[in-house]
């Protein structure tokens, strides 16, 4: 049951971002950062956890879920003091943003862009 | 903003933009959002394998989402690499932009693109032009939050 | 003024004469229903070369180079260059004119470039200033693609409305005395004359989407047209053929609905007139959106399709429109509009 939940509101955020793409004239990076600043906002009031807690990948794996693991961590580290607060958000997402920028840099030195298909 | 002489008024130029319109073919909104709902929905289910998976081999569940979203942005900018991604998304849309592998696109996309102009200004540089945007609004609003609730917490 | 009629357009009485032509398209437009007419299609965008912008000014100086020999003239003859393309400060034209060592004048019309540069060029050759020149316009989908919108490997989905920059130059060379004819050559080709030029004025119809030129520069080459009639005197009737730059499929409805209003004869219009935007690919399979734009895109199909067709007698007098967006790289994002152009040149055969 989890992965038809999965499927459900991963499919659901995925059709928002495709009517915000087709109706508006929001580019796809606009898009992007609605996404993850609206996860923040959306996790600030603690109404994204039970989202994830319904649906697992569903709600982690769509940028919201990025955003969410931000304010996430923000959140957790606050409790800490200052530099937690300030710290925390880029500690939950290390691993990814760490990835994201080492391979993508690798995949891009070793790569030539392609013309048409 | 001033309005300069050349342009034309905001109600003319409403009104040739709608009449513009009424040429321009609609995109089919039905049919793309089916596209990207059942793409996007795959997608977060094989996500959700692959966790299942790396958790039955003895990883704590925190673990192992850190795991998976490397291995989801590693495989979409192989991808992106290998000139198949934009493909992709070419025809599910949203259903592979929305989730992390669009982030994990937006990346690698435009340093590829200006390999020429240097590894170091060029790759480096342009990894973040388009991932930059969401990056800062994501990190300084999430760090925001941080604070309020260290603030709201030192009140009590 | 003894050469100007109205109020923007010259008449060129010397009547220059283009003596040679070239088409250089990349392979997509090679594949599309214009291929027999390009004189090369390049089998790899690249063109051997290591970046796209080398790419590009190497197709642009293949076709100038093509264009002079068929003129039967050499390098040494040509007195100057003008030619323009779509990159920041004309990369592809100026690297191109080191190559080939020619006076060099660069031009920026956007994808207006081919009918700009072949009217400057005729102003050149009617007020003798020169005997030679050279014109030449070109664009790369890489090239542009990666300056004005998206990297190429980006994923995103094109509107329907979003035009597609063609990977394409065109250079014809532009001379006070036709070129000696060749004589073995059975039906004897045509010999192509500039009478006028139309200037076009820049109007902004408060469009800000750039997935939308086409419907963004139609006022502007519309505007331009009546000018030419009416300071001329002329019609639609006069013309075999009307070529509009690169409006797409969505800018050429527009522009008939257009010249509807303005009251030309449409019976005459629907069959005289096209849009270079439109002829350049099938529509349906090269899944081209709202049809080719760029330079390339008019320099091609006028330099490729047209000139042949007129040398051959199918045509006898052409009116041609390049019309251009000019729009920079960071004007949208500054909220401008669109500003359109179009540059209008009468062509007849002898």
């Amino acid at each position: 049951m989890d992965y038809v939940y999965a499927f459900l509101i991963g499919g659901i955020v995925c059709a928002i971002g495709q009517v915000l793409l087709d109706a508006t004239k929001l580019t796809g990076p606009r898009v992007l950062v609605i996404f993850v600043v609206s996860g923040v906002i959306l996790q600030a009031f603690n109404l994204y956890q039970p989202l994830v807690d319904f649906a697992g990948s569903g709600a982690t794996v769509p940028l919201p879920g990025f955003g969410y693991s931000l304010a996430k961590g923000a959140i957790e580290g606050a409790s800490n003091g200052i530099l937690g607060a300030i710290t925390g958000a880029l500690t939950s997402t290390a691993a990814g943003i760490t990835a994201a920028i080492v391979f993508g840099y690798l995949v891009a030195v070793l790569f030539n862009p392609k013309s048409l298909r | 903003m001033s309005k300069s002489k050349g342009t034309p008024g905001k109600e003319v130029a409403k009104a040739y933009e709608k009449y513009a319109m009424t040429f321009t073919p609609k995109p089919r909104y039905f049919y793309n959002c089916v596209k990207a709902f059942i793409a996007g929905g795959l997608l977060c289910v094989i996500a959700m394998l692959i966790q299942n998976r790396i958790m039955a081999s003895g990883w704590e569940e925190k673990d192992a989402a850190a795991l998976l979203t490397i291995i989801l942005i590693c495989s979409a900018q192989l991808l992106t690499g290998l000139g198949w991604f934009d493909t992709i998304a070419k025809v599910v849309g949203a259903g592979v932009i929305v989730p992390i592998t669009g982030f994990a696109n937006s990346m690698v996309a435009p340093a590829i693109e200006y390999k020429k102009e240097g590894i170091v200004l060029g790759v480096g540089g342009k990894l973040f032009s388009l991932a930059g945007p969401v990056l800062v609004c994501g990190i300084s609003s999430a760090a925001l939050v941080g604070i309020i609730y260290w603030f709201m917490g030192g009140m009590r | 003024m003894k050469n100007k009629i109205g109020k923007q357009t010259f008449v060129f009485r010397n009547k220059p004469v283009i003596t040679g032509e070239c088409a250089v398209v990349g392979t997509k437009e090679g594949q599309g229903p214009l291929k027999e007419y390009f004189d090369t299609i390049l089998e790899d965008d690249t063109y051997g070369e290591n970046t796209w912008e080398k790419a590009e000014s190497r197709m642009m100086e293949n076709s100038i180079m093509t264009a002079i020999r068929k003129a039967g003239l050499e390098k040494k003859n040509i007195e100057v260059m003008l030619t323009g393309d779509l990159l920041n400060q004309l990369m592809s034209s100026s690297f191109s004119a080191r190559d080939i060592g020619v006076p060099f004048i660069g031009l920026y019309g956007a994808c207006s470039t081919m009918t700009l540069s072949m009217l400057m060029s005729s102003i050149i050759v009617d007020g003798e200033f020169a005997e030679n020149v050279v014109c030449a316009a070109s664009s790369h989908y890489c090239t542009a693609e990666r300056q004005f919108r998206m990297p190429l490997e980006h994923g995103n989905q094109k509107p329907p409305s979003a035009q597609w920059t063609a990977t394409a130059s065109g250079a014809a060379v532009i001379s006070k005395n036709p070129c000696k004819s060749n004589e073995t050559l059975i039906p004897i080709p045509k010999e192509i004359f500039i009478t006028h030029g139309t200037v076009g004025k820049i109007i902004d119809t408060g469009m800000k989407d750039s997935n939308q030129m086409g419907a963004a520069m139609v006022p502007a080459a519309v505007d331009t047209i009546l000018n030419h009639f009416e300071d001329t005197g002329r019609t639609p009737d006069d013309y075999d053929i009307i070529l509009t730059g690169d409006l797409g499929y969505i800018g050429k409805e527009i522009a008939l609905d257009l010249f509807a209003d303005a009251g030309l004869n449409m019976k005459k219009m629907h069959l005289c007139y096209d849009d270079c935007g439109t002829m350049l690919y099938y529509r349906e399979s090269e899944d081209v959106h709202g049809g080719g734009s760029g330079c390339g895109c008019s320099a091609s199909v006028f330099t490729g399709y047209l000139f042949k067709k007129m040398r051959a007698g199918i045509f006898n007098r052409a009116l041609i429109v390049s019309t251009g967006a000019m729009l920079s790289t960071i004007s949208p994002f500054q909220g401008e509009s669109i500003p359109g152009i179009a540059h209008a040149i009468a062509i007849e055969t002898s």
